[in-house]
C-alpha cells in the first residue's frame, strides 16, 4: 500500500431520478463497482465518452459526490483517510490536500475578483494563512510557478486569454499545497497551440511539487501523451486499465480498440480505418445486463449476447486489466 | 471551368463599442462541385464569419469591402438584397450545418414539420411530397424509425441523432453548396467517426461542394480535399490536403502540427506555439502571426512585410512573408 495515494474500492455512485413527481423513482447507475489504485506521483488518466461517469468518479474521490457503496481511501503520510467515514475536521484537512482544476477557464473565475483574490480565496476560506503578508507570499509564489507575472495579480480575469486563465485556475487549485489534483477536462476548452503549454506546465508542476493527478479527458491523444496509467470507462464501468503505452499499443477490449481507431489520423493517406460502432451509448437509467458494451460491440461472442457474462477486470499482463468477458 | 463558389478579396469588419474589428482580411477561396474545402484555424480566426458571409448571415454591424466578391453559380451574393435572392443562399443553393444542432431546430416545432416547411419554401412541391422526401432523407442519414422521429422534437433525440437530423434537414433541399461549421466538434469520437463517414458518403452521392470548418487537423485530414489554414482573419496557407499536412511551409501551420499530440508518436515532445492569440482589437499589422512566430526576420517582426499569398507548388499557396522569414529564420 505504501506507494499508493488513493485506493478506490468497489465504488458505486447512483443518482435518484424521477421524470416528474408522479412517475416512478429510478436509479441512474453513474459509476459501478470501480476499483483503482492511484500511485503517488502518477499521472492517472480517465478516458471515456460523454456520460461514461468520469466526472462522477472524480467528484466521488474528492468527496464531492455521495458514494453509494464501497469506499475511497486517501493514504496520507501520517494516516489514512476513509472518505466514507470522515468527521468535519478530517473533511477540512482533506479539502486542503485534494483539489479540483475546472474545465472551463471562462466560467470558473469570478469576473469581479482580481487574480490575486481569486488565487488567495482557498487560503482564506480554509484559514490556512494567518496574515495578509503570508497569503500574499503564497499567492506570489504559486503564481510564479504557474508562469503568471506579478503585475497580472492586480488585474481582472477578463483581461486574460484562455491559456492564461487556465494558469490562474491551476494556481488557485495549487495554492493550498495539495497532494492530489483532479484535472477534469482541463485543456478541453483551449486551442491546440495553447493546450500543449498547459500540459507541459502540469507535468512540470508535478515533479516540482510532488503532485499526483487524476486527469480526466475525452481526448485520447492528450491522455496518451501525459498519463502513465490509463483507465477506460464505458457506461459507468472501467472496461480496461493499464500502463498508458501498453494500453495504447496493445488494447484488448473491443471498446478500447474502437475508441482508438476512431481518433481521426492527421495523415490524409490513412483514411477510414475507424471500427464503426453501431448506435450510441445506452442510457445509464437502464444499462444492458451483462457486458455493458454488448449493444454496440462489433464482434460479440456467442456468450455475450444473452448478457450472462458479468463485468469484472482480469489481469492479462502485469498491471494491464481487461474486462473479463473479452478475455474469454 | 468556373468554380461553384469563388470568394475573392473578402474583408469582413464589425463595428463594436470598443472599435472596428477586422474579423476577416483579404481572403480568397474557391470550391468546386464534389469537392471538400476544409477551413482550419483556432478560435476567433474567422472561420464562422467567412461561412456566414456566403449566406449573408452576419449581423447588422457588419461591413464588407467594396471590391469583395462571393461568386456562387456566376452571381455575386454580396449584391443580393431582395428576399427572392437571399432565399437562394439560405436553404436554396446553400445550406449550413452548425456545431450545436439545437441552435438550428426551433425547440417547440417537431423535426418533421420544420423539414417540410423548409422544403415548401424552397421547392415547388406539395406537403405530401415534402414529407416523403424528409422521411427518406432521415432514413438516408441512418436514423432508425424515421417515421417516428419525424414526429418528435429535437430535444427528444440524443446528440448524435440530432446531428444526423440536422444533416438530413440541410441536405433535403439538395443544396449545391454545403457549409458545415464544426459539425462534429460536440460529438464523442465514436459518433464523430459515424458522422464523418456519413457526410463523406453523401458528398460523393450528391456531388455537392462543401466547406468543412473545424479546428481539428485530424478531422481535416479525414475529410478535406483542399485546406485553408486561417489565423486571426487571414488565410496564411492553402492547398491540397496532403501538401498542407505533409509539407507545410508557413510557421503557423508547422507550429499547429507540432503542438498537436499525435497518438502514433508518443515520444514527440508537445511544443506549444509561444505566446497568446492577440485580441482582434490588437490585430498585428503586416504579418498577423509575427507576435508569435519563432523566426526572427526583423522586417517581418516589425510588420513591414505585407501579407500576400504566393504559389510555391502547383495549387499550394503560402503567405510570402512565411517563406521570406522562414528562409531567413
Ligand atoms: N447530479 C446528478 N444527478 C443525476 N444524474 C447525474 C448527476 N451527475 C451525473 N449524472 C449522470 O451520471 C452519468 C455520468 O455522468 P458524468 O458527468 O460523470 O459523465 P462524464 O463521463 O463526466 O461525461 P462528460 O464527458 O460529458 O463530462 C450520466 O448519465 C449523467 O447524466
Ligand atoms: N457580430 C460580431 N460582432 C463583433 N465581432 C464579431 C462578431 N462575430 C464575430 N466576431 C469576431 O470576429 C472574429 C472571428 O470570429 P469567428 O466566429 O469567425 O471565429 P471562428 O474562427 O469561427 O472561431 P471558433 O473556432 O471559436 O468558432 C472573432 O474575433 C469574433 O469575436
Ligand atoms: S464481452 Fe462480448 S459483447 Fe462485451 S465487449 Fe467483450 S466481446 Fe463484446
Ligand atoms: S512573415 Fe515573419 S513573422 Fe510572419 S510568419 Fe513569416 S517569418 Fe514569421
Ligand atoms: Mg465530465
Ligand atoms: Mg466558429
Amino acid at each position: 500500500m505504501g506507494d499508493n495515494l488513493i485506493s478506490v474500492n468497489n465504488v458505486s455512485v447512483n443518482f435518484d431520478y424521477q421524470e416528474n413527481f408522479i412517475s416512478k423513482k429510478q436509479k441512474i447507475h453513474a459509476v459501478n463497482n470501480i476499483n483503482i489504485k492511484i500511485k503517488k506521483g502518477s499521472f492517472f488518466g480517465l478516458v471515456g465518452e460523454s456520460g461514461s461517469g468520469k466526472t462522477t468518479l472524480g467528484r466521488a474521490i474528492l468527496g464531492a459526490n455521495k458514494i453509494s457503496s464501497g469506499n475511497v481511501i486517501f493514504h496520507d503520510d501520517e494516516r489514512d483517510y476513509d472518505l466514507t467515514d470522515m468527521n468535519k475536521q478530517d473533511l477540512k484537512e482533506y479539502r486542503k490536500k485534494a483539489q479540483l482544476i475546472f474545465q472551463d477557464p471562462y466560467a470558473a473565475l469570478s469576473p469581479r475578483m482580481t487574480v490575486r483574490d481569486i488565487i488567495a480565496e482557498p487560503l482564506e476560506v480554509m484559514k490556512i494563512t494567518n496574515s495578509r503578508e503570508e497569503t500574499d507570499e503564497r499567492v506570489r509564489d504559486i503564481a510564479a510557478k504557474c508562469r503568471l507575472n506579478i503585475e497580472h495579480l492586480r488585474r481582472f480575469p477578463h483581461a486574460f486569454s484562455g491559456g492564461q486563465r487556465q494558469r490562474i485556475s491551476i494556481a488557485r487549485a495549487l495554492v493550498s499545497n495539495p497532494k492530489f489534483i483532479v484535472a477534469d477536462e482541463s485543456v478541453a476548452a483551449l486551442d491546440v497551440s495553447i493546450q500543449a503549454d498547459i500540459l507541459n506546465l502540469l507535468k512540470q508542476l508535478q515533479s516540482e511539487l510532488n503532485l499526483t493527478y487524476l486527469f480526466i479527458s475525452h481526448d485520447l491523444s492528450v491522455v496518451a501523451h501525459v498519463c502513465d496509467v490509463v483507465a477506460v470507462m464505458y457506461l459507468g464501468h472501467i472496461v480496461e486499465m493499464g500502463p498508458s503505452r501498453e494500453l495504447f499499443k496493445n488494447p484488448k477490449h473491443s471498446y478500447t480498440k474502437a475508441l482508438l481507431s476512431s481518433i481521426p489520423s492527421i495523415d490524409p493517406e490513412k483514411r477510414s480505418e475507424a471500427i464503426e460502432l453501431k448506435g450510441e451509448i445506452p442510457s445509464a437509467l437502464n444499462p444492458p445486463p451483462g457486458c455493458v458494451f454488448r449493444t454496440r460491440c462489433p464482434n460479440p461472442g456467442v456468450d455475450c449476447k444473452g448478457g450472462e457474462i458479468n463485468m469484472g477486470l482480469t489481469e492479462v499482463e502485469p498491471g494491464h486489466w481487461v474486462d473479463q468477458c473479452c478475455v474469454i | 471551368m468556373s468554380h461553384l463558389l469563388e470568394v475573392k478579396n473578402l474583408d469582413v469588419k464589425f463595428d463594436t463599442d470598443e472599435g472596428r474589428i477586422t474579423a476577416v482580411e483579404n481572403i480568397s477561396l474557391s470550391v468546386d462541385q464534389g469537392e471538400v474545402l476544409g477551413i482550419v484555424g483556432e478560435s476567433g480566426s474567422g472561420k464562422s464569419v467567412t461561412a456566414k458571409s456566403i449566406m449573408k448571415l452576419n449581423p447588422g454591424n457588419t461591413s464588407y469591402n467594396e471590391d469583395a466578391e462571393i461568386i456562387l453559380d456566376n452571381e455575386n451574393v454580396l449584391q443580393f438584397t431582395s428576399k427572392q435572392d437571399l432565399k437562394k443562399i439560405r436553404g436554396g443553393k446553400v445550406s449550413m450545418i452548425f456545431q450545436e444542432p439545437m441552435a438550428s431546430f426551433a425547440p417547440a416545432i417537431k423535426i418533421g414539420a420544420q423539414m417540410v416547411e423548409q422544403l415548401l419554401i424552397h421547392k415547388n412541391i406539395n406537403k405530401d411530397e415534402a414529407k416523403s422526401i424528409s422521411i427518406n432523407m432521415l432514413k438516408r442519414v441512418g436514423i432508425a424509425d424515421a417515421e417516428k422521429r419525424f414526429n418528435q422534437y429535437a430535444f427528444e433525440l440524443s446528440g448524435g441523432m440530432r446531428q444526423r437530423a440536422m444533416i438530413a434537414m440541410a441536405l433535403s433541399t439538395m443544396p449545391k453548396l454545403l457549409l458545415a461549421d464544426e459539425p462534429t466538434t460536440a460529438l464523442d469520437v465514436t459518433i464523430q467517426a459515424q458522422v464523418i463517414n456519413l457526410i463523406k458518403d453523401i458528398i460523393k452521392e450528391y456531388q455537392m461542394g462543401v466547406i468543412f470548418i473545424t479546428h481539428d487537423l485530424g478531422v481535416i485530414a479525414q475529410v478535406a480535399d483542399h485546406v485553408a489554414v486561417m489565423y486571426l482573419g487571414s488565410v496564411v496557407e492553402k492547398g491540397p490536403v496532403n501538401e498542407i499536412l505533409k509539407n507545410p511551409k508557413h510557421p503557423y501551420t508547422k507550429g499547429l502540427l507540432q503542438a498537436l499530440p499525435d497518438i502514433n508518436n508518443l515520444d514527440a515532445p508537445l511544443s506549444p506555439i509561444p505566446g497568446n492569440i492577440p485580441s482582434p482589437l490588437d490585430r498585428p499589422t503586416g504579418c498577423v502571426f509575427r507576435t508569435r512566430c519563432p523566426h526572427h526576420n526583423p522586417e517581418g517582426k516589425d510588420g513591414k512585410i505585407e501579407m500576400k499569398l504566393i504559389e510555391v507548388e502547383t495549387g499550394h499557396w503560402v503567405d510570402q512573408c512565411g517563406i521570406k522569414c522562414g528562409q531567413n529564420g
